[in-house]
């Protein structure tokens, strides 16, 4: 537990000091998405590796929360601020509400209707073009300031990102270390036992995806107010899928594989933007490989690496990050 | 303490249980037992909520709790254990146990992942707690060490702890001493008299004869989903109509 | 056109994408049934029946009933390998995984046929030409009757393989009890191989027989392995007429609520539907219990 806060403010050290490596521009833009993407797999890690329940349709989170924040700024004018609060909490909502049926389902139901969910979704980011601007996109959001402060250059934006991230690690990994953590985790070992030690699981369940789904909906904001340009083509089902590998290959329950998971899946496209794409084709691969033969991901694999490297120290580690 | 009241069990056109009632005293150490197929664990996983049954009623205190989803009962303090136990196997001992502690607790979602002050006290206490259930079933040693690394003996009494730690009044144990080698089953005989001395109430299901005529005050005999008697462990060992199931067809 | 007319016609465009649905729905229920496993990467052999007939038939100038055959056994060998390589080699299949492997085998055969044939949608021409039929007031497309032909008789064999082969009631027996059936001798991971290689070669087709309707690129199997899926999860996940009924309501309400309702939201329609059956009767609209789960 200690190991984790450690690491943790290590992580953020670096995080904090690496714009000074990169004279910004194109790198320091890739890393702005991968912060967002960061957030975004450590939100789906809270459902999917905690409580063990998975979701095809998270993107549409994040897709509500761009959009809703997008519109009532730039069409309402309201303060982007604000927006991002709103769109957290009705986000929230929704998904506390939508979560109670759907949380009913299991395994493969679940995926199917989580998967349904999101492709209604972005069906009408499409056609409500009134509102949303259609296929189009939405474009013109301001951005977020603060006194004076705006926003705007790939430096700023950075730091506005990574300290949400980092934010949001840290809140994921007290989430893991305390009563409603474990209590996930025991629902993803034994439901049946957890439910004798008196754990509500139907309820934990849908808190934990209203939780996830908030968080997914302020980097939607974010991504937003951030890039000025939304359309409905980054929040579809593709990009759900995305997400789902990002937590997979950085392994299920651990908050730092979640960030290693979204690194990869972001620099991955960069790297493969020579042989264009081939991105599609790694990821299935990746999703078949990792699954079949490193179901612990990046980060269980890192740290049955180091146990291996060091034998001789006693005690077990612990993968959960 | 417990009472079961005419329960009946119907799967498919199959009777599991038929009409059967009983009464637990408080404070006693109470053994279901019966050849295999008469009904225990059905019996058992009905009581703990797991089960709706087809008819019948049963009470906890005077309370009528029939129906009941596991999750409400353990608040009243109604726990139970598994024939073949249910770890959460990827988590340490300690939070295995600190999972026990879960309707103790209090501390929300929001609370938990903002580490609000109150939380973090809380926490603190609890973790004393689990650790003093570990220090009473004499698993100390092994807090830190990640549940599904144990041996099977050590599984048991890490449910056990875990089950205590949710402060029950009543604990139903599903065949404890299944899988346990002698010197374990002697050690689990220890700790049963442990919990009851602490003024748990235990039921048991059981195939351990010896154990079971050794440490339960009264004996709740099944056979075929019927009750076949009720009474002390002397009673039952003379019972006729026992000694005929037992020996007679099992 | 009159009301009446435009409603036949809407009913039996609906109907024919339908019968697409349910050979696709029945695909999915009978892997579902051998295995407990939803294929996701269905739609993708329903994508591989379409695009390759067009690369054997356009491409390589093969006889269309060669095209079609080849491209009947290239998915098929397709389904089996992702089945032997990827689903079997699994040690301790949780629902988790299952349902991760084959979003990414159906990613990979997505992917790998972009690569191959290219982003463009093709076309197949229609199998007896483009000359409307005039049936009921309604203009129908002779393809419309051929989706219903083909779609008649793959359902027709199915049943007389499950009820009255040997290897069918096999599979039957795994879909009830898979340990009892392995008591008696059935080998169970030769009925779950069979299963994909039944199930690939009815995606396959259904993939060639709507191409020429509409169109078909490397993406389409996305869209109707979920609208298969919606009709299999409306017959309650059973390999029989229920799938079948799902898929026929699906198509025929799909239809309907585009021409009278909004184009846009088409394709919404089967997921609310999907969504309010989970919801409401997870266990389908016509199961009574489980009768009919092969």
């Amino acid at each position: 537990m200690k190991r984790d806060y450690l690491l943790f403010l290590l992580f953020a050290t670096v995080v904090l000091v690496a714009p000074a490596a990169f004279k910004g521009g194109y790198l320091l833009n890739v890393l702005v998405f991968m912060g967002i993407n960061t957030m975004l797999a450590v939100a789906l890690n809270l459902l999917l590796g905690f409580a063990g329940q998975i979701s095809l349709g998270h993107a549409s989170f994040f897709g509500l929360g761009a959009y809703l924040s997008g519109i009532l700024s730039t069409t309402y004018g309201f303060n982007p601020w604000l927006t991002m609060v709103i769109a957290a909490v009705a986000v929230g909502i929704l998904a506390f509400g939508l979560g109670f049926p759907i949380l009913k389902l299991k395994g493969h139901y679940l995926a199917m209707a989580t998967l349904g969910f999101g492709i209604i979704v972005y069906i009408v980011f499409n056609e409500t073009v009134a509102l949303t601007g259609g296929p189009s996109g939405l474009s013109g959001i301001p951005n977020l300031k603060m006194g004076s402060l705006t926003f705007d250059g790939d430096l700023k934006n950075y730091y506005l990102i990574w300290c949400f991230a980092l934010v949001t690690m840290l809140l994921a990994i007290n989430l893991a270390h305390s009563r409603i953590g474990r209590a996930l985790r025991a629902i993803h070992d034994s439901e049946v036992a957890s439910r004798v030690m008196g754990v509500n699981a139907r309820l934990l369940k849908v808190q934990v995806f209203a939780l996830s789904a908030i968080i997914s909906a302020v980097a939607g904001s974010l991504y937003a107010h951030t890039m000025s340009f939304i359309s409905p083509a980054s929040f579809g089902f593709n990009f759900s899928v995305e997400l789902v590998t990002m937590v997979i290959i950085g392994g299920l329950g651990s908050i730092f594989g979640s960030f290693l998971g979204a690194a990869l899946l972001t620099i991955l496209p960069e790297l493969l933007r020579v042989v264009q794409d081939y991105d599609i084709v790694v990821y299935g691969l990746l999703l078949i490989v990792m699954t079949m033969y490193m179901p612990k991901g990046l980060a269980g694999g890192i740290a049955s690496l180091a146990r291996r490297l060091r034998p001789a120290k006693k005690g077990v580690v612990d993968a959960q990050g | 303490m417990l009472r079961v009241e005419g329960i009946t069990q119907i799967f498919g056109g199959l009777t599991a249980l038929e009409d059967i009632s009983f009464t637990v005293a408080k404070g006693l150490i109470t053994g279901v037992i019966g050849p295999n197929g008469a009904g225990k664990t059905t019996l058992f996983n009905i009581i703990t909520g797991l089960y709706t049954q087809t008819s019948g009623k049963v009470f906890l205190e005077g309370e009528d709790i029939s129906g009941a989803p596991p999750e409400r009962l353990a608040p009243r303090g109604l726990v139970r254990t598994f024939q073949n136990i249910e770890m959460f196997h990827q988590m340490t001992v300690l939070e295995n146990v600190l999972v026990g502690l879960h309707t103790r607790s209090q501390s929300g979602i929001f609370s938990c992942a903002l580490k609000l002050p109150w939380h973090l006290a809380e926490e603190r206490r609890m973790r004393e707690e689990a650790l003093r259930w570990l220090e009473f079933c004499g698993i100390s040693d092994l807090a830190e060490v990640e549940a599904g690394a144990l041996p099977f003996g050590k599984c048991r009494s890490v449910e056990v702890a875990r089950a205590m730690a949710v402060n029950p009044r009543i604990l139903l144990m599903d065949e404890p001493a299944a899988g346990l080698n002698s010197r374990e089953t002697a050690d689990l005989e220890v700790l049963i008299r442990k919990i009851r001395d602490t003024g748990v109430t235990v039921v048991l299901v059981e195939h351990d004869m010896e154990l079971v005529m050794d440490i339960c005050d009264a004996i709740v005999v099944l056979n075929l989903g019927k009750k076949l008697a009720e009474g002390t462990p002397r009673q039952i060992q003379e019972n006729p109509a026992v000694i005929k199931a037992y020996l007679g067809e099992g | 056109m009159d009301l009446l007319q435009q409603l036949t016609q809407y009913a039996f465009s609906g109907l024919s994408t339908g019968a697409i649905y349910a050979l696709i729905g029945l695909g999915f229920a009978i892997i579902y049934n051998a295995t407990g496993i939803i294929n996701f990467a269905q739609g993708e052999f329903v994508m591989l029946g379409g695009v390759l007939t067009h690369f054997f038939l356009i491409v390589l100038k093969l006889p269309a009933g060669v095209a079609m055959g080849g491209a009947v056994i290239a998915t098929t060998v397709i389904g089996a390998l992702f089945e032997r390589l990827t689903i079997r080699p699994l040690k301790r299949p949780t629902p988790l995984s299952l349902v991760i492997i084959t979003i990414g085998g159906s990613i990979f055969i997505r992917g790998v046929a972009m690569l191959v044939w290219g982003k463009d949608t093709q076309s197949l021409p229609p199998f007896s030409g483009e000359e409307p039929i005039t049936l009921a007031g309604a203009t129908v497309m002779p393809q419309h009757l051929w989706i219903f032909g083909i779609t008649l008789l793959v359902i027709a064999a199915n049943k007389f393989f499950f009820y009255y082969t040997i290897r069918g009631k096999a599979m039957r027996a795994c879909s009830f009890n898979r340990t009892a059936a392995s008591l008696v001798g059935i080998d169970v991971r030769k009925m779950v191989l069979l299963s994909f290689v039944i199930s690939s070669a009815m995606g396959a087709m259904a993939g060639i027989i709507i191409a020429p309707l509409t169109m078909t690129a490397y993406d389409v199997g996305v869209m109707l392995g979920l609208k298969g899926f919606c009709a299999a999860i409306i017959g309650g996940m059973s390999s029989g007429f229920g799938t079948v009924l799902g898929g026929l309501l699906l198509g025929l309400l799909e239809s309907l609520g585009a021409g009278l309702i909004s184009s846009g939201y088409k394709d919404a329609i089967a997921f609310i539907i999907l969504l309010l059956i989970l919801f409401i009767r997870p266990q389908g609209l016509f199961s009574k219990a489980q009768t009919e789960r092969v």
